[in-house]
């Protein structure tokens, strides 16, 4: 076969079919559609196979990505999954919500001379996943039973991650959810249209079918402390990944009024408490008509859609920088504006206004120019003086960002860094022996593929240190004779495993 | 859903666990509902069976309840646990939809979907030799534990409750067990003194000028009543703040309040608060937010229930 070029490739990306936007901003149903298998061919034939793939590197958990790509071009689309999978966990999540733009796809050759886009890896790999729940497909590893009990605090993408590789490694391994339902954010942050209910459940399946049990309504740090996982309820190790949590206000004046909420709220109401089907479902919602929304990250984006689809008439974007300064994906922005979401750059609220009932009414606010760069090289908004002005709002939704929840920090004397977030070394080791922690509970808040990649890396840790031979890893011979071995093993390793995929 | 039980790790020996360990048998779902006792027409007391948090309650402390799948989440206050028969038990007034709910549909046999907690900070029971406890309503049962909690810390108790009227009152026995002196008053002086709590409080701080604390748990119009009522005394005041509550774990801030003019979060910083320092404006402004949503839900309800009866005799005809 001649060597692909990037004259040979296929120059457009492969047809993706989506969501009218004017009939999806009424509805909760996925927004992008996903490739069929055609397309996805298509775009395979896209990938140069580099030898030596930048997609690898900027992947956070090393995908194999050329090498899924060439099985996928063979047909072997069990065999692409079996590789895909042996990196990531939740495949038809990470393909729809992970930021590939600066990830994977950010640095692939194909889009580096600006002329094509880059190879849409992102839906290659959704494809997949998808493929994989449709047919029933699950890597089940031949697993070695191990003495050990691992704790997980948190059912996030994080700790999700962390059980899986350490139930493969044969630890007994049990998650503690808060909420009624498992997921974390993937259940009451991401909506409905980015990321269907059923992907979460059927990732979550593949999981306990390793043997995770997942406790929900189960409140660590209240019911039972991380020091009592450790002694007590004999748990050999412990992770916690509870994420990021606590929502940021910004003490403005007006703020207790009523149609203040923060964006955490209003998606935990939606997605996990349903109440956009209010009164079928008990929790009310009680947006407004007009909808500001403070922020433009991600969380900002899904609030503001979120807000459309429950029928508000205008939905509004408050951001304080420019559109180049925004945080949130380049296609949720895309998508947002196409449903008809009105952007307002370089303006910042100062003021909530209230009516005689105590509900809001109007937002007051500046207008915002960028000033000269400064010391880390950014340019900082500076208010433009004499530029208040008033903005007619009957809802106002925060989402500038989170701070760290305080529960773990009150109840245990696991060592926090200045900001409140839990202190770990290079290993996600905290400064309790046996517990590790990842995630945004540790980085503050970032993004899934993030949060797994640390979930993943704190089990390769755990099982260090809990002396489990890690079959992904190469060890050194021991320098010593055979002296403290059997048949040339450490003894000191108390446990080996061996891993047979079938 | 499905059991996992024996999916994955096929053929692998069960792992021998040493010993029983209480922890193994938390409880995720389906809490089971041992006993429960009316007091009147809108209040009901429900004891739920749950080992680890029986252990793990205090004083102050409160719960997340869900009725069932499409219920909603209810933040209701430990009203009392029992470490030997590992129960805890709340209290409930049937005021809107989901309590009525609960009301007409959870009996002793029965399951509660949902159980999250013991959540929020402890009250910090003081060294405190002389306290004033108030409960008003429904706050006569969260504030049981405390004042028993403050009885076994060798304080002296004045216990003041409040109730609309006589048929209302209920654990008067319990707490005059835990108290030095007991003063009950209702609106219309059908049993003990005429007027509101604050009348109460009142009397005791007149009578006991040496008073450390007040503790007060009620209905926030009442709590900033006997705040007032006690700030020319510079009595020190705690109060249990109920604001509008989703997760309760500190997530979404639904449940912010305003202490010393900062934002916190009851859930997780509180429930309790130095009282004197409280925005109680602020608190019932914000308790206000869902009202017509809240009056539409009871009414499509009762208006349900209604019609289901109709056919039927009145009974459990399920």
């Amino acid at each position: 076969m001649a060597r692909k070029t990037i004259r040979s490739i296929p120059q457009e990306r492969a047809f993706m079919p989506v969501q009218d936007a004017e009939l999806r901003a009424h509805n909760f149903d996925e927004v992008a559609l996903g490739f069929d298998l055609q397309n996805a061919l298509v775009e395979c034939e896209r990938c140069l196979v580099c030898p030596q793939p930048a997609c690898i590197e900027g992947c956070p958990v090393n995908i194999d990505i050329p090498g899924f790509i060439t099985r996928m071009i063979k047909h072997d689309y069990r065999a692409a999954y079996d590789l895909l999978t042996d990196s990531t966990l939740l495949p038809a999540v990470c393909g729809r919500v992970c930021p590939q733009e600066d990830q994977c796809e950010g640095v692939c050759p194909v889009g580096a001379g600006g002329t094509l886009e880059p190879v849409a890896i992102g839906r290659l790999e959704r494809w997949l996943g998808d493929k994989a729940i449709a047919e029933g497909w699950r890597k089940v590893s031949h697993i070695e039973r191990q003495p050990f009990r691992v704790g997980i605090v948190g059912s996030g993408p994080a700790g999700m991650a962390c059980a899986a590789d350490l139930a493969k490694a044969g630890c007994k391994v049990t998650i503690f959810e808060a909420l009624h339902e498992p997921g974390g954010v993937l259940r009451y942050g991401i909506p409905e249209f980015r990321l269907p209910n059923s992907v979460v459940d059927a990732e979550i399946g593949a999981i306990e079918a390793l043997g995770v049990e997942i406790k929900c309504n189960t409140l660590v740090g209240r019911l039972f402390t991380i020091e009592q996982m450790l002694g007590e309820m004999g748990y050999d190790a412990v992770f916690i990944g509870t994420g990021a949590g606590s929502p940021r206000f910004m003490d403005l004046p007006g703020e207790g009024l009523n149609g203040v909420l923060s964006a955490n709220e209003l998606l935990t109401r939606c997605n996990l408490m349903r109440a956009g089907q209010f009164p079928a479902y008990d929790t009310p919602l009680g947006l407004g008509k007009r909808v500001a929304v403070i922020g433009a990250g991600n969380t900002a984006m899904d609030a503001m859609r979120v807000s459309l689809r429950l029928g508000a008439d205008e939905v509004h974007c408050i951001y304080r920088r420019t559109e180049t300064e925004c945080p949130a994906r380049k296609e949720e922005l895309h998508h947002a504006e196409e449903e008809g979401i009105t952007f307002n750059w370089l303006t910042n609220p100062v003021e909530i206004l209230g009516d005689e009932a105590g509900n809001v009414r109007a937002l007051r606010c500046v207008r915002m120019e960028l000033g000269e760069p400064d010391a880390s090289g950014r340019r900082s908004p500076v208010v433009i003086p004499g530029s208040e002005f008033d903005f007619e709002a009957d809802t106002v939704v925060y989402a500038i960002g989170t701070s760290p929840n305080p529960i773990l920090g009150q109840t245990s004397k696991l060592k926090l860094d200045k900001r409140g977030y839990i202190q770990c070394d290079e290993a996600l080791a905290t400064s309790l022996a046996g517990v590790y922690a990842g995630g945004d509970i540790v980085t503050g808040a970032a993004t899934v593929i993030l949060a797994m990649g640390a979930g993943r890396k704190a089990a390769a840790s755990i099982k260090d240190y809990l002396g489990i031979r890690d079959s992904g890893r190469v060890y050194a011979p021991e320098p010593a004779g055979l002296e403290g071995s059997l048949f040339g093993i450490d003894l000191a390793e108390r446990n080996f495993t061996h891993v047979r995929l079938i | 859903m499905t059991d996992h039980n024996d999916a994955g790790a096929a053929g692998a020996p069960r792992a021998p666990q040493g010993g029983a360990n209480p922890y193994d048998d938390i409880r995720s779902k389906g809490f089971p509902i041992l006993t429960r006792t009316d007091f009147s027409d809108v209040t009901f007391l429900l004891e739920v069976e749950h080992p680890a948090m029986a252990r793990a309650a205090k004083p102050g402390q409160f719960v997340i309840v869900i009725l069932d799948e499409h219920g909603e989440r209810v933040p209701l206050t430990i009203a009392d646990f029992d470490r030997d028969r590992g129960t805890v038990t709340l209290v409930v007034q049937a005021v809107g939809k989901s309590t009525r709910q609960m009301q007409a549909t959870l009996h002793a046999g029965g399951t509660l979907f949902g159980l999250v907690g013991p959540m929020g900070v402890p009250s910090h029971v003081s060294g405190a030799k002389k306290v004033i406890c108030v409960g008003g309503g429904l706050g006569v049962a969260p504030i049981y534990p405390q004042a028993r909690a403050f009885k076994e810390a060798g304080a002296y108790v004045i216990g003041v409750v409040g109730f609309r009227n006589k048929d209302l009152v209920f654990w008067d026995e319990k707490f005059r067990a835990v108290c030095d002196k007991f003063i009950i008053c209702t609106d219309d002086g059908s049993v003990g003194i005429k007027g509101l709590v604050t009348l109460g409080i009142t009397q005791a701080l007149q009578a006991h000028v040496d008073v450390d604390e007040v503790v007060v748990i009620g209905p926030p119009i009442m709590m900033k009543g006997c705040v007032e009522t006690t700030r020319p005394y510079k009595v020190k005041t705690m109060v249990s703040l109920n604001p509008i509550m989703v997760d309760g774990t500190g997530m979404c801030g639904g449940c912010r309040v305003k202490v010393d003019d900062r934002i916190r979060f009851a859930c997780v910083d509180g429930p309790d608060f130095d009282g004197h320092k409280v925005d109680f404006n602020d608190l019932m402004l914000r308790l206000k937010r869902y009202k017509a949503e809240e009056r539409d839900a009871l009414e499509r309800y009762d208006e349900n229930c209604r019609r289901t009866k109709l056919p039927h005799e009145t009974g459990g005809a399920h």
